[in-house]
This record gives C-alpha cells, structure tokens and sequence, in this order.
C-alpha cells in the first residue's frame, strides 16, 4: 500500500494529476481500452455471428425502433442488419491489437538497429541509417501498402484472410522503425560518451553487455513517448489502409473498414454507418495522441 | 558594511533581499536576507559553494531570474534609483546601460551570427546618444582597450574566429563600451585555462579602477578572489555568512564556515600530510536545517546554533553572521 | 622500488580533417592533430605521479591510453612489464587490466543512473563474471559511506559522496594502479579536501600507485611526488615535487606557476602571462612555446628541444640552466 501511495506521491504522478487534458485522454483511452478488451461480454449482439443477424434489422436507425421488428439498436445497424455499437466494440479490438502489435514490432526493430548504429558506427552504424532515411522519404502509409502488398503475394491464397491481421502488423511495423531507431541513435550517441560507459569498457563488459545493460535503461524514457505517439499514428495507418481495401477483411472488420463500409452509405442518408466509428476512430487516435505530448513533456526536462 | 565605503560613493545597494522559489513541496529560498553595498572603483567578490546562491542573487540584481524564482522581499538600488520591482521593458534598459555581464561561457552573450563590431555598435547606439560614426570609433576603442590586437581589422570577425580567451576580452568590451556603472561576472574565467584566466582578471581589475566602474564578482574559487576582490562576501545557504575587506576575511575569517573553506584549500594546509576538511556537504535548499545553516558542520556548534539562527550580519559589526563572530573580530 | 608504469615515446594523433566531399571542394589537405606526441615517464610502484597542463595539453589522452579506453599511435605503454596493446597471451592482458582503475572527472555523467549502487560498485567484478556479494557494503564504509547505501541510486548523492561511490566501484577489482583524470575539479573546495584525504588514506592502506590528472596545481603540489608538466601535447619538464615547485626551470612551468591564482596574493600586480595556446593543429616550429616565451632565442624557432637532465629535472628547453 505504502508503494502506491508513493508512486501517487510521485512528481510523475503530480503532473499528471495536474493535467485536464492528460487526465481526461486517459480515461478515454481507458474507456475505449476497456470496451475493446471485454467486447464479447459487453457488447449486446455478437455482430459476426450469422445466427443472431436478422436482414430486416438493416439500416436501423440509432435510438429510434426498426419499422419491421421494433428492435432499437443504440447506434443503428449496418446493411446486414449488424449493430453498429457492437461493430465498433469488435472493430475496436483489431484496431488496438494491430496498432499495439505494430508499434511492439517496430520498437524491438527500431531500438534494436538504433543502439547498434548509435554504439557500433562506423559502415554498420552509415548502413543502418541511409536505410532509414531512405525509407523517410517516402510516406510510410505507401511504405506498408507496398510491405503489405509483397507480403499478401507471399501468403497462400486460402490464408490471406487469416494472416491479413499478421500482414498488417508486419506493414504497420517495418513503416515505423525508423523514428525509433533515430531517437535511439541520437541518444545512444550522447549517453556512449559519458563516464560510465567508459568504466563500464574498462572493466571489461563486452559491446553488446553495455548497449543493453547501460545504454538501453538510460534511453527509454523518449522510446516510451515515441511508442505512445507512434501508437496513435499506427492505429490511424491500419485505419487507412483498411478503408482503401487493403487491410482487414470484412469478415474481421477493424475500425478503417467499418468506415469504408459506412462511406458507401453516406449519400443514401445512412450517416451512422460511417459517423459512429469515425468517432470512435478519432477519439482513440486523438486521446493517445494527447497523452503522449503530455509524457513527452513531463520526461523532457529541458521543455519545463 | 559602511566602514569600508565610507570613501566611495555607493552604486549598488541591496537591503534584506529574499529570493523565493515556490515548488511543489516547499518554498525555498535561494536567497535569503542578503544586504551588501558596492561603491564606485571596488570589487566586491561573491564566494561560495554551488548552490549557496550566489549567482541567483547576481541575477537577481540585473532582474534576470527564471520563473518560477521571484524576488519576495528586500530592496536594490542601483544610484539611488531602486530597481527591484521594475518590468521588465524598464528593467532591460537599464541592463546594458547602467548594468554590464560577463558570464562564463562568452559564446552565451555573443550571437554566433553577427560580426562582434555588429553587436558592439548595436549596443552604443541603443544607450548612448552617439552618431553612427562616433559609434563605430567607439566600438574599435573597446576592442583596442580590452587589448585585441589589430581591432580595426578584427571588429568584422565573428565570435567563433576568436579563441575562449579573446572571445571573453569581446565580452568585457561589450559589457563596458555603453559605460555602465556596475558590471556583474559570474564566474568570468571558470571556463578559461590559468594563464588566460590571469590576463582576463588583471583586464578587469584594471578596467574598472580606471573608469571607476563597481563589480560584483561571482566565483567559487578563493584564489581569484584574493587576486582580484576589494571586500569579499561569503555565501552559505542563501545568506551570507562572512562580509568584509579581503586580506582581513581571508587571513582572519570570523566566520566557522570562512574559516574551514580557507583551511582546506591545498594552499593552506601546505606540506601537511591531511587537508583540513569540513564535514559533509552544504544541505539541499529543501531540506536546510533548523537554526543556523552551517550548525551540522561547525565545529563551534552550542544548543543555541540549533535553535537559532544567530545575529544578521549588521548585528555583529557587519563582518559576519554568528554568535561566535564578535568574539573572533575582537 | 620498481615502476610499475613505463611510457615510451607515446604518440597519439586524431584525424580531424573535415569529410573527404569538403575537402575536395576546398581542397583542403587532411588534418592531423597530435595530441601527445613523443611522451616518455615512468611511475615507480605506490607513488603518485601527476600530469599537469591547460586544456589541450594530452593529458587525458595520455590517462585514456594507459587504461586502455585509446589505442597510442606510437609507442608503448608497459604496465608491470607488458604491452596491453602488443601481448599476445590475452589472459595475462586481462589480468592486468584488472590492476587498472579510474576515477572520472564528472562525478554526475560516471555512475549509471539507473543503477543500484550496490551493481556500479560491483561491476569490475561481475563483469568478468565474478561474485561481488557484501564487496560493495565492505568499500562504501571504507570510502566513508554506509553499507546500507548500497541499495540506493546515484541521484540521492551529492557531488562528494558520488565521488567516493567512483572511489569504491575502483578499488573493487584490487588494483595497483588508478588513474584519476580530474578527480575534484567538479566538486566544491569543501568537499575537494575530504575526497583528497579519503584518496591519500587509501593510497596507505592499499599500497596504491596513482596517475593523477589535473590542471589545477595546488592540488597537484599537495598529491603528487613526481610532476610532468605538458604543454602541447610534449612533456616539457618532469621533477620531483619539491625540486618543481620550488626551482621550476622551464619557461612555461614558471609562467604556470606565476598566473596560478593565490590566496595571499591581495591585490597582487603582476604582469599576466602573454598569449594564449596556440591551434594545436598548426603548432608553431621549433619549441611550440616560443611565441610566449620571454627568453626565446633564435634557435627556439627553428629546433626543437629534446629532454635533457637540469639539475633534478628533465626539461626540454635550449635555455633552461
């Protein structure tokens, strides 16, 4: 109990209770975290079980009873007759497994090639990051549509449904090292230089035993601010792409292909189809945004 | 304090000044009940640790303090205007006019991107009512008397074409060409190598006994002190504990705390086996103790240190701020 | 007594020419800076032999290369009689390595932070896989710390206790030598004093022998029992202490000593040294003082000095007597 009341006690924790917007984005992101996770017990239809679909239920409009089964869906329902609240529950949770699992991937990636090029230099070090800037040159939302296009040709066609969230991960990810690994780098540079590295060569300790033991501890604070950034954006990239048709299947709709489905209805007057996940798109893009200026700000002492 | 002005006409005067920082857990105060006076043609020399806030009371005298630090209380005057709650339009002023700086790193007061003639002219022409002509000659001048050599050629050149030591001469010229009445240096020659530091100090020194102009002189090294200073103040804690002529505070200190700092420079305890030492360090500002700072490393420490604080400078023939100090003067 | 460090005719360069695109355009030639060129001492076992010069002078370099965190450019460095750089049995170099210890300038960049004190201290030892169980509590109370410091972070420190936790991370691998590149120049003339006595009690305790790095002479003249005074890169002279401080013979060891600030020199008017240290990159001909030396003579411009023995010194000087 005392570890807790000491952590509230915290500066960290101070700053943060002392920062509406960091406060209010959090309990969004919990929120939204919460739904995500606990979907199947939370939400009211099961939008991907045909059993429980009934056609008539479609195009339902919110808070206001279908015409021809007197249901009322909160948030309407879709063409097929599919709740929209429990589509953005199950949408919700692509979203946030494949923005959590890009962002995992292009971390270890990203930290991975920013210490050896920070600490080791040299050609290894100039390979490693004319290859990131290479990369930076180009939009990285048209770096994992190419990824994942090479990618899908690789997969056997009866698993493509299957592996697209995998594919998607894999785009996601190898389009968003290189922020890691820059910071990383840039940091490694600095930290390498100062004594305790230097005690650390002189007692021997090996490269690789000093990237990860001393270096790696010492730059994670900016890593945990990009990934949180980075995590926003990624959910944004998998949303795009799935609304151009290239990420998740209908069949496992993410956020991106609820809207891409909605669209088709916006001029026909269905405007819930697209608005709800939109929203719902927006408010968890923004709100991890907002608490990652915030841990930037708090972890960079130079902006106080 | 008015012993040893009474032959000089007072330009900067500090009464009682307070400087507070209110954070999160306590207000501290990096300066507390500070009262010292610098007349015209004298060096007043501010020694201490770091953190005994010295530097944060020079700062506070050209109104330089960074939120959330404040000046809470006391007074400066600066020839007979007071100064201390002025804005800060008003108070940039009179920064360059009346008041020069020289800090430690001189590439912190030059702008890397103008030739320092730029920077001189630009500097006399905003305080001195002087023709753009006059000004140039002016700016040469300074060049030629902080002792660049070939000024007229040089005052094209940019700050990073000079070396350190140079590059502190153009500072000294830029803090003196709009003929300020006091200039503060803090820690002028820290970043500067010993030879270099001689020149730049005797450069001081002479400048202003010539013009008469009055320094405050920031520094935590008692040689440069003894080398430079008229009267010496000594800072622990935020408040100063020793004040008066330098030959009289550094061979006879009154105060415990002057007394261990001089004893365990290598100097004074030369050919001995074991320096004097002064145990443990100066407490953070957050956590000072009650009674007198100094009281858990004074060796002179009674129950009445504990408790209290002790007589304020003034109380005690102005020389220094302890119980002990009457005794140790007489 | 035996030395237990012997340096011969180090030389160390750096290539400091810009990026081979600028160079072209420019056409610049490559640039070479020698930061110590041609240095020769030895340090007897359980002395203290100080380097003193201003910045530039090689004298870190010189620290970095006996450690071995710098591979010379020429010469040799033979610690207790072997070639780090040059023996080919590498148990032997890594026994040796284990003898060598450094104290770093700034007590705030050497400890990790986010280490324990109890693993910094321990590292010499856990890094080349040994046991440091209850090592760590044993050298904070011999630094004048508490065991039960161990637990706790760099950050909790002031400067002077930092500095004794540098102390005891480099006497848990046993070592003969230290080398002490600045060891008190970051921290208050207070706290300097406790960290000189703790490093003078030790030195009797252990039998240590220390290279002691500073530019700061007073703190030089009450450690050191043997000075080498750099300027440039070049040992200029070297002397017991006693027979450097009190008949210094080269021009600029006198000039050092003369522009030292003292403490009873009120109000002292002296002539201040003239110039200042010239680019090493392009050091002047002959001896590289010359342009400052109130005693050149021509043939100063033209040669420069070898060592030779003055009285107790070795000095390299044409004019020194």
């Amino acid at each position: 109990m005392t570890a807790i009341a000491q952590a509230w006690q915290s500066d960290f924790m101070w700053s943060f209770r002392r920062s509406p917007v960091a406060v209010v984005s959090f309990i969004v992101v919990m929120i939204l975290v919460f739904g995500a996770v606990f979907a199947p017990l939370i939400a009211p239809y099961n939008p991907f079980d045909p059993a429980t679909l009934n056609l008539m239920n479609g195009f339902s409009k919110p808070m206001q009873p279908n015409a021809f089964t007197g249901e009322t869906f909160w948030l309407g329902t879709d063409d097929q007759g599919r709740d929209v609240f429990s589509t953005i529950l199950y949408g919700m949770r692509i979203s946030l497994f494949v923005g959590f699992c890009a962002v995992l991937f292009a971390m270890v990636l990203g930290v991975t090639l920013g210490l050896i090029a920070g600490y080791s230099g040299g050609l290894v070090g100039t390979i490693i990051m004319r290859v990131a800037d290479v990369q930076l040159t180009f939009p990285a939302i048209l770096v994992a549509m190419l990824i994942f296009g090479i990618a899908k040709g690789f997969t056997p066609v009866h698993l493509r449904d299957q592996m697209a969230v995998w594919v998607l991960i894999l785009a996601i990810g190898l389009s968003d090292w290189v922020q890691f690994a820059r910071v990383v780098r840039g940091a490694t540079l600095v930290e390498k230089k100062k004594e305790y590295v230097q005690a650390a060569h002189l007692n021997g300790r090996k490269a690789a035993g000093i990237m990860l033991r001393h270096i790696l501890p010492n730059v994670v604070g900016p890593v945990l601010v990009i990934a949180t950034i980075s995590l926003a954006l990624a959910i944004i990239a998998e949303a795009t792409l799935s609304f151009l048709g290239v990420g998740a299947p209908p069949t496992q709709p993410s956020l991106g292909t609820l809207i891409r489905i909605g669209q088709g209805f916006l001029f026909s007057g269905e405007w819930w189809i697209l608005f709800f996940p939109a929203v719902t798109l927006l408010a968890l893009a923004l709100s991890v945004n907002l608490l990652g200026d915030w841990l930037r700000d708090v972890l960079n002492p130079r902006l106080r | 304090m008015a012993q040893a002005l009474s032959n000089r006409e007072v330009v900067l005067s500090v009464r009682d000044l307070v400087v507070e920082i209110p954070t999160r857990r306590a207000l501290l105060r990096p300066v507390d009940q500070v009262s010292f006076d610098i007349g015209a043609g004298e060096i007043l020399g501010v020694v201490g640790e770091s953190g005994a806030g010295k530097s944060m009371t020079g700062n506070a005298v050209i109104g330089l303090l960074d939120r959330p630090a404040h000046i809470a209380s006391g007074e400066i005057w600066l020839n007979g205007q007071r100064i201390d709650h002025l804005r800060r339009e008003q108070i940039r002023k009179i920064r360059g006019k009346e008041i020069g700086m020289v800090f430690q790193d001189p590439l912190t007061s030059l702008n890397p991107l103008l030739p320092i003639g730029e920077q001189l002219r630009e500097t006399i022409l905003e305080h001195l009512a002087v023709p753009q002509r006059e000004a140039e000659a002016r700016a040469v001048a300074a060049l030629e008397e902080v002792g660049i050599p070939a000024a007229a050629e040089r005052i094209n050149s940019y700050p990073h074409e000079f070396s350190g030591g140079m590059r502190q001469r153009v500072v000294i010229a830029l803090a003196l060409c709009a003929e300020p009445s006091l200039v503060i240096a803090d820690e002028p020659t820290t970043a500067l190598d010993v030879s270099v530091q001689a020149q730049i100090i005797s450069l001081l020194k002479q400048l202003c006994h010539e013009r008469g102009t009055a320094v405050m002189l920031v520094t935590h090294d008692m040689g440069v002190i003894a080398e430079a200073a008229d009267r010496v103040a000594v800072m622990y804690a935020g408040r100063l504990a020793e004040l008066g002529p330098v030959r009289e505070v550094l061979t006879r200190p009154a105060h415990p705390y002057t007394t261990g700092l001089m004893a365990s420079t290598p100097l004074a305890s030369k050919g001995r086996k074991r320096l004097n030492q002064i145990p443990g360090a100066m407490p953070p500002l957050a956590r000072l103790p009650e009674g007198c700072a100094f009281h858990p490393r004074c060796p002179r420490a009674e129950d009445k240190c504990l408790q209290d604080p002790g007589p304020s400078l003034a109380g005690c023939g102005g020389r220094a701020a302890c119980w002990f100090a009457t005794e140790a003067v007489a | 007594m035996s030395a237990l460090v012997s340096v011969k005719n180090l030389t160390r360069t750096f290539d400091v020419s810009r990026p081979w695109l600028n160079r072209l355009l420019e056409g610049r030639p490559k640039a070479f800076l020698h930061a110590v060129s041609d240095v020769s001492f030895e340090i007897e076992e359980q002395s203290v032999y100080a380097l003193v010069g201003e910045s530039g002078s090689g004298k870190s370099t010189i620290g970095k290369m006996v450690v071995r965190l710098l591979a010379p450019s020429e010469g040799v460095i033979e610690i207790e009689g072997t070639d780090l750089f040059r023996e080919p049995d590498q148990e032997r170099v890594e026994k040796i390595r284990t003898d060598i210890q450094m104290v770093f300038q700034d007590p705030y960049a050497s400890l990790n932070p986010r280490w324990r004190v109890r693993d910094i201290i321990n590292e010499p030892v856990t890094a080349r896989g040994g046991d440091g169980t209850g090592l760590a509590e044993r050298l904070l109370e011999q630094v004048g710390l508490s065991a039960g410091d161990a637990s706790k972070y760099p950050h909790e420190f002031s400067g002077g206790q930092r500095q004794r936790i540098c102390v005891a991370r480099a006497l848990a691998s046993e070592p003969k030598l230290i080398v002490c590149d600045e060891p008190t120049s970051a921290l208050d003339v207070s706290v300097q004093a406790q960290v000189l006595n703790l490093m003078s009690d030790l030195k009797e305790e252990f039998g240590l022998t220390y290279l002691f790095i500073s530019h700061d002479l007073t703190v030089v003249e009450h450690m050191a029992d043997r000075i080498g005074v750099l300027y440039l890169g070049r040992l200029v002279e070297e002397a017991p202490r006693d027979s450097i401080f009190n008949d210094p013979k080269h021009p600029y060891t006198q000039m050092l000593f003369a522009a030292a600030p003292k403490l009873d020199a009120f109000g002292r008017e002296v002539e201040p040294p003239k110039g200042e240290i010239p680019d090493p990159i392009n050091p002047p001909s002959g001896c590289a003082y010359h342009p400052r030396c109130p005693f050149a003579i021509a043939r100063c411009t033209l040669e420069r000095p070898e060592m030779r023995q003055v009285g107790g010194s070795r000095v390299a000087c044409h004019v020194a007597k």
